[in-house]
C-alpha cells in the first residue's frame, strides 16, 4: 500500500429535520446513497412478489381449490415472475454493485453520478408503472387488473386479441423504462471500471467482484437491448398497426421468443455473476486464503459471458427446431457446464487448506455451493433436449430456476447482506437472528424446491391454476406450500434483525471481517467520496499487505 | 462381441435404473404396478419417443448423480476438514494461490464429460425428430384453441375433440401415429407424458409429432404451454385402441349425425340459436367451428376438453352457464329457458 496512509475524516453527523433529511435521500447523486436506495426499493419489491407467491401457493395447495379464481391467479404468476426478475434481483444487485465497485477500485464515486440517480429512478418508476397496473389496468378476460399473460408474454397472447386493454400496456412500459435504467447503469459501471481506479490497481489486479461486474454490465448491455426493441415492435404492433408478432396478419409468435430469450437467457447470467462475484470475496475471507486460480477465475467469467450469448434457444426445445438446431443449442448449453464447474472447484480449492469461520455470511456461501450444484446439474438434464420435451413447461423447471434464482441468487445475496451490512451502516447484523435465519430458509427452500421437481416429472404442467385429484399430486403441493411459508418466516426474521441490528447493532469499526479490500480501510459507514487520500495499491489484496508486510502478496504475483 | 455384450449389460443397467425411478415416482402417484395407465408419470413410458426419452434420462441422471456424489463428498470434507478451530486463533494458514495443473484437470475432464452427454443426445434427438413416416401410419391434424382439442384425421374424414383414438402399435407391424400441429389462437402445447415429449402448437408454424403406442388403454395429459385464462382445463385423453377396436371407432365416427324425431324440438333450438355458429353437427345446418364437433358427442366420456364428465346433469350445468365448470371459458351462457334447456340437452344426448 506504499507510504500513502488513508486518514479518516471526521465525519459530520448534526441533527436535521426529517424533511432535510428526505430531501437529501431523493436528490442523491451518491453512489452510496443511491445504491441503499437500489436494495431497499428492492426489498420492498421482493415483499410484494413473495406474498404473490404464497397467494399461488395456498391456491395450489390441494386439487380444485378454490382460494383465488383463474384470473386471480394468471396474475399473480405473471406478477411475481416480472417482479422477482426485474424488481427485485436485478436492481438489488446493481445495488450492490453501485455500493461495492467504487469503493473496491479506491475511487470517489461513479464515474457518472448524475446518470446513475436517473438510472436508478427510471428502474424504480418502471416497477411503480408495473403495479399502476393493478388500479388502471384491465386483465385478459372481462374485468380485471394487472398483466396476465405470463412473465414471457408470449406472441400472440400479449396481442391486442387476446389481451384487450392495457394491463399488458404497463408490463410493456414497466420493462422498457426499468431496461433504459439497466443500460445506464451498466454503462456506469463499465465507464467507472475502466476509467477510475486507483493508481496501482491494474485490471488484473481488480477485486474478483471487480471484474465479474465489468462482465455482468457488459452483458446487460447485450441483453437488454434486444429486449427494449421487442417491447418497442410490441407497442407498434399493439397501437400503430404493426404485425412484428400479429400472427393473425402474418407476423411471427416464434420471433418474439428468439427476442425474448436472447435477453432471458444472458439475464439469468446477468443475475448469477454478481452473485459469483460476492463467493468470491466472501469465501477467501472466512477461509483465510486468497482466492484459488485468480487468472482462471476471471477467464471463466469471460468464457461464460461469451458462451451465453449462444444459448437461448433452450428455452425454445419444444417448438419444433430442427434437429441440427436442437443440437446445436443441447452442445452449447452443456458446454456452459464447463467454466461453471471451474468456478465451483475453484471455491472449494479456495477452501481446503483453509480455516473456515462459520460466520453467517459463510454458511450462506456453503449453502450456495450446493445449491448451485445441484441447480447446475438439473440444468445438464434439460440441456438434454430430448429430456427437455418431457421437462419444460413442467413443474420440473419451476424447481429448476428457483434453485438458480433462490438458491444460488438470494442465498448469496443473503451472504453479502451479513458480510457488507456492516459496512453500509457501522453495525454489525445479529449472529443470533442470523442463524435462525439461515437454518429456517434452508429448511424452508429444500422442502418447497426439491419436493417441487418431483411434481414435474409427474407431469404437473407449470402455470394451471388447480388440477385434478389422483395424479398424485397433492400431497407434493402440500409439502411445497408448508416450504413456502417456511421460507416467508425466515425472510420475517432477516427483516428484523435488519430493523434491530440497525439500532441495536454492535459497532463495526473499520475492519470486522479482517478482510483484504480497499472498502475496509475506512471507516464503517464510509464517508462521502470515501477516500480522502487517493490509495495506491501494488497487489490484489491491499489490506493483507498491509497486515502482513513480512509476506505480502505483492511478493507472488 | 466384448462390444455387444457391454451394451447389452449397459442396457439393463439403464433399464434396472428406470424401474427404480418407476417405482419411486409411481409410489407418489399412488399407481400400483402393471395396472393399465392414468398417469403422467415420464418414467413409465409406453411408446417409442418416450422410451428412447426415459432412457436416455436415465443415462444423464446417473451422470450427473455421478458428479453431484464426487463434487459434494469434496464439499463436505474440505468444509468440515478445514473448519477453524479455538486453538489457531490469530493464525492464517498457508496462502496458496492456484496450480495450473490442478486447473487443467478440472476444465478438461468436464469437457469429456459434455462430449459424452451431447454425443448421447444427439443420437436421440435424431433418432425422434427426422424419424421417417412409414406408409401404414395414422395422420391425425390438432388444431389447438383457447382451452381445447381439435382433431381432425384427413384420410379418414373424421372430426373429434379433447378424446384422441389411436391403434395401438406392435414393432412388428408398426402402426405409428403422426400429428400435424396447428394453433386457432394462441400458443398450446401437446403433452401425454407416457407416450412422447411436448411439442408446441404455434400459430403460423406447423409442427409434426409421432407416437407409437405398445399398449393399449387410457393416456392422458394437458396443455402445457400457457395459453389464456383456462389453460389449466385443457386436458388430454388418448385412447390407445386395439387394432379391431380402433376401425370399429373409425366406422361410427364417419356416420352423419344421428336423427332422433323425437329429439326435434332440441334440434330446432339448437338451430335457432348462436349454438350452430360454432358448433357443427355433420348432416344439419349447423357448420360453426370455433367449437368442438358435437356429431358424436355421446361417444366421448368427457365435456369440456375433460374438465366434467358427460353425464345429463353435467351436460345441462355446462351449457346453462359454462362458468360454473370452467370459468373463462369462450362459450357463453345461453340464457335458454328451462323447456328449451332440457329439449337441447335431450336432443345432445341423442348425437351417438
Amino acid at each position: 500500500m506504499s507510504s500513502n496512509v488513508i486518514t479518516v475524516p471526521v465525519s459530520q453527523t448534526e441533527a436535521r429535520p426529517w424533511v432535510d433529511e428526505l430531501h437529501q435521500w431523493l436528490t442523491t447523486v451518491d453512489h452510496k446513497r443511491l445504491g441503499i436506495l437500489y436494495i431497499v426499493s428492492s426489498l420492498l419489491f421482493l415483499a410484494l412478489g413473495g406474498v404473490e407467491a404464497l397467494i399461488i401457493r395456498i391456491q395450489l395447495m390441494h386439487s380444485h381449490n378454490n382460494f383465488v379464481s383463474p384470473e386471480v391467479f394468471n396474475r399473480m404468476f405473471t406478477m411475481h415472475g416480472t417482479t422477482m426478475i426485474f424488481f427485485v434481483a436485478m436492481p438489488i444487485l446493481f445495488g450492490f454493485a453501485n455500493y461495492l465497485v467504487p469503493l473496491m477500485i479506491g475511487a470517489r464515486d461513479m464515474a457518472f453520478p448524475r446518470l446513475n440517480a436517473f438510472s436508478f429512478w427510471l428502474s424504480f418508476l418502471g416497477g411503480l408503472l408495473l403495479y399502476f397496473s393493478f388500479l388502471g389496468g384491465s386483465g385478459l378476460y372481462g374485468a380485471g387488473s394487472a398483466p396476465d399473460v405470463g412473465w414471457w408474454s408470449y406472441a400472440p397472447l400479449g396481442a391486442r386479441a387476446f389481451s384487450p386493454g392495457h394491463s399488458s400496456d404497463y408490463w410493456t412500459l414497466a420493462l422498457l423504462v426499468s431496461g433504459f435504467g439497466s443500460i445506464g447503469t451498466a454503462i456506469n459501471i463499465i465507464a467507472t471500471i475502466l476509467c477510475l481506479r486507483c493508481p496501482g490497481m491494474k485490471i488484473k489486479r481488480m477485486p474478483l467482484l471487480v471484474w465479474m461486474n465489468l462482465v455482468m454490465a457488459g452483458m446487460v448491455l447485450l441483453a437488454i437491448t434486444p429486449l427494449s426493441a421487442a417491447q418497442i415492435m410490441l407497442l407498434i404492433d399493439r397501437y400503430l398497426g404493426g404485425h412484428f408478432f400479429d400472427t393473425q396478419a402474418g407476423g411471427s409468435a416464434v420471433l418474439w421468443m428468439h427476442f425474448f430469450w436472447i435477453f432471458g437467457h444472458p439475464e439469468v447470467y446477468v443475475l448469477i455473476i454478481p452473485c459469483f462475484a460476492f463467493m468470491s470475496e466472501i469465501i477467501p475471507v472466512f477461509s483465510r486464503k486468497p482466492i484459488f486460480g485468480y487468472p482462471v477465475m476471471v477467464a471463466a467469467t469471460v468464457c461464460i459471458a461469451f458462451v451465453s450469448m449462444s444459448v437461448w434457444a433452450h428455452h425454445m426445445f419444444t417448438i419444433g427446431m430442427n434437429s441440427y438446431a436442437n443440437s446445436f443449442f443441447t452442445l452449447t448449453t452443456m458446454a456452459v457446464g464447463v467454466p461453471t464447474g471451474i468456478k465451483i472447484f475453484n471455491w472449494i480449492g479456495t477452501i481446503w487448506g483453509g480455516r473456515i469461520q462459520f460466520k453467517t455470511p459463510m454458511l450462506f456461501s456453503i449453502g450456495f455451493l450446493f445449491q448451485f450444484l445441484i441447480a447446475g446439474l438439473t440444468g445438464i438434464m434439460m440441456a438434454a433436449s430430448p429430456f427437455d420435451w418431457q421437462l419444460s413447461l413442467s413443474y420440473f423447471v419451476v424447481a429448476h430456476f428457483h434453485y438458480v434464482i433462490v438458491g444460488g441468487i438470494l442465498f448469496a445475496l443473503f451472504a453479502a447482506f451479513y458480510y457488507w451490512y456492516p459496512k453500509m451502516t457501522g453495525r454489525m447484523l445479529s449472529e443470533r437472528l442470523g442463524e435462525w435465519h439461515f437454518w429456517l430458509f434452508l429448511i424452508g427452500f429444500h422442502l418447497t424446491f426439491d419436493v417441487m421437481h418431483v411434481p414435474g416429472l409427474l407431469g404437473m404442467p407449470r402455470r394451471i391454476y388447480t388440477y385434478e385429484p389422483g395424479r398424485g399430486w397433492d400431497t407434493l403441493n402440500l409439502l411445497i406450500t408448508i416450504g413456502a411459508f417456511t421460507q416467508a418466516i425466515a425472510i420475517l426474521v432477516f427483516v428484523a434483525n435488519l430493523i434491530i441490528s440497525y439500532f441495536k447493532g454492535a459497532e463495526a469499526g473499520n475492519d470486522p471481517w479482517d478482510a483484504w479490500t480497499l472498502e475496509w480501510s475506512i471507516s464503517s459507514p464510509p464517508p462521502a467520496y470515501n477516500f480522502a487520500t487517493v490509495p495506491t495499491v501494488v497487489s490484489r489484496r491491499p489490506l493483507w499487505d498491509l497486515k502482513h508486510p513480512e509476506d505480502p502478496d505483492s511478493r507472488y504475483e | 462381441m466384448l462390444m455387444l455384450r457391454m451394451k447389452s449389460s449397459l442396457r439393463f443397467f439403464e433399464q434396472t435404473i428406470l424401474l427404480l425411478f418407476w417405482s419411486a415416482t409411481a409410489v407418489w402417484a399412488g399407481e400400483p404396478k402393471g395396472s393399465a395407465s392414468h398417469g403422467t408419470n415420464i418414467f413409465a413410458p409406453a411408446s417409442t419417443p418416450a422410451n428412447s426419452i426415459a432412457d436416455l434420462s436415465v443415462f444423464v441422471l446417473v451422470i450427473t448423480g455421478i458428479i453431484f456424489v464426487v463434487v459434494f463428498a469434496l464439499l463436505i470434507y474440505s468444509v468440515v476438514k478445514f473448519r477453524g478451530r479455538a486453538m489457531d486463533s490469530g493464525r492464517e494458514p498457508a496462502q496458496v494461490y492456484g496450480s495450473t495443473q490442478i486447473e487443467l484437470a478440472w476444465t478438461i475432464i468436464p469437457i469429456l464429460i459434455v462430449v459424452v452427454l451431447f454425443l448421447a443426445t444427439a443420437r436421440v434427438i435424431h433418432a425422434i425428430e427426422d424419424a421417417p413416416e412409414p406408409a401404414g401410419a395414422v395422420e391425425v391434424t390438432v388444431i389447438g384453441h383457447q382451452y381445447w382439442w381439435e382433431f381432425r384425421y384427413p384420410k379418414l374424414g373424421i372430426v373429434t375433440a379433447n378424446e384422441l383414438h389411436i391403434p395401438v402399435s406392435d414393432l412388428g407391424h408398426p402402426t405409428p401415429t403422426f400429428l400435424q400441429l396447428l394453433s386457432a389462437d394462441t400458443d398450446h402445447s401437446f403433452w401425454v407424458p407416457e407416450l412422447a415429449g411436448k411439442t408446441d402448437l404455434i400459430p403460423n408454424h406447423p409442427n409434426r409429432m409421432w407416437m407409437d403406442p405398445q399398449r393399449t388403454g387410457l393416456f392422458v395429459g394437458q396443455c402445457a404451454q400457457y395459453c389464456g385464462t383456462q389453460h389449466a382445463k385443457m386436458l388430454l385423453r388418448i385412447s390407445v385402441d386395439r387394432a379391431d377396436d380402433f376401425v370399429a371407432w373409425v366406422h361410427a365416427q364417419q356416420k352423419p349425425a344421428a336423427e332422433d324425431a323425437a329429439a326435434i324440438a332440441g334440434r330446432r333450438v339448437f338451430e335457432g340459436n348462436a349454438c350452430m355458429n360454432c358448433h357443427t353437427v355433420a348432416g344439419t345446418s349447423a357448420n360453426g367451428r370455433f367449437g368442438p364437433d358435437l356429431t358424436h358427442l355421446m361417444s366421448r366420456t368427457t365435456i369440456a376438453a375433460g374438465a366434467a364428465e358427460n353425464t345429463h346433469d353435467k351436460l345441462r350445468l355446462w351449457i346453462q352457464n359454462p362458468g360454473a365448470i370452467k370459468p373463462g371459458s369462450l362459450m357463453p351462457a345461453m340464457k335458454l329457458s328451462d323447456a328449451d334447456l332440457n329439449a337441447v340437452v335431450s336432443y345432445m344426448e341423442t348425437l351417438q
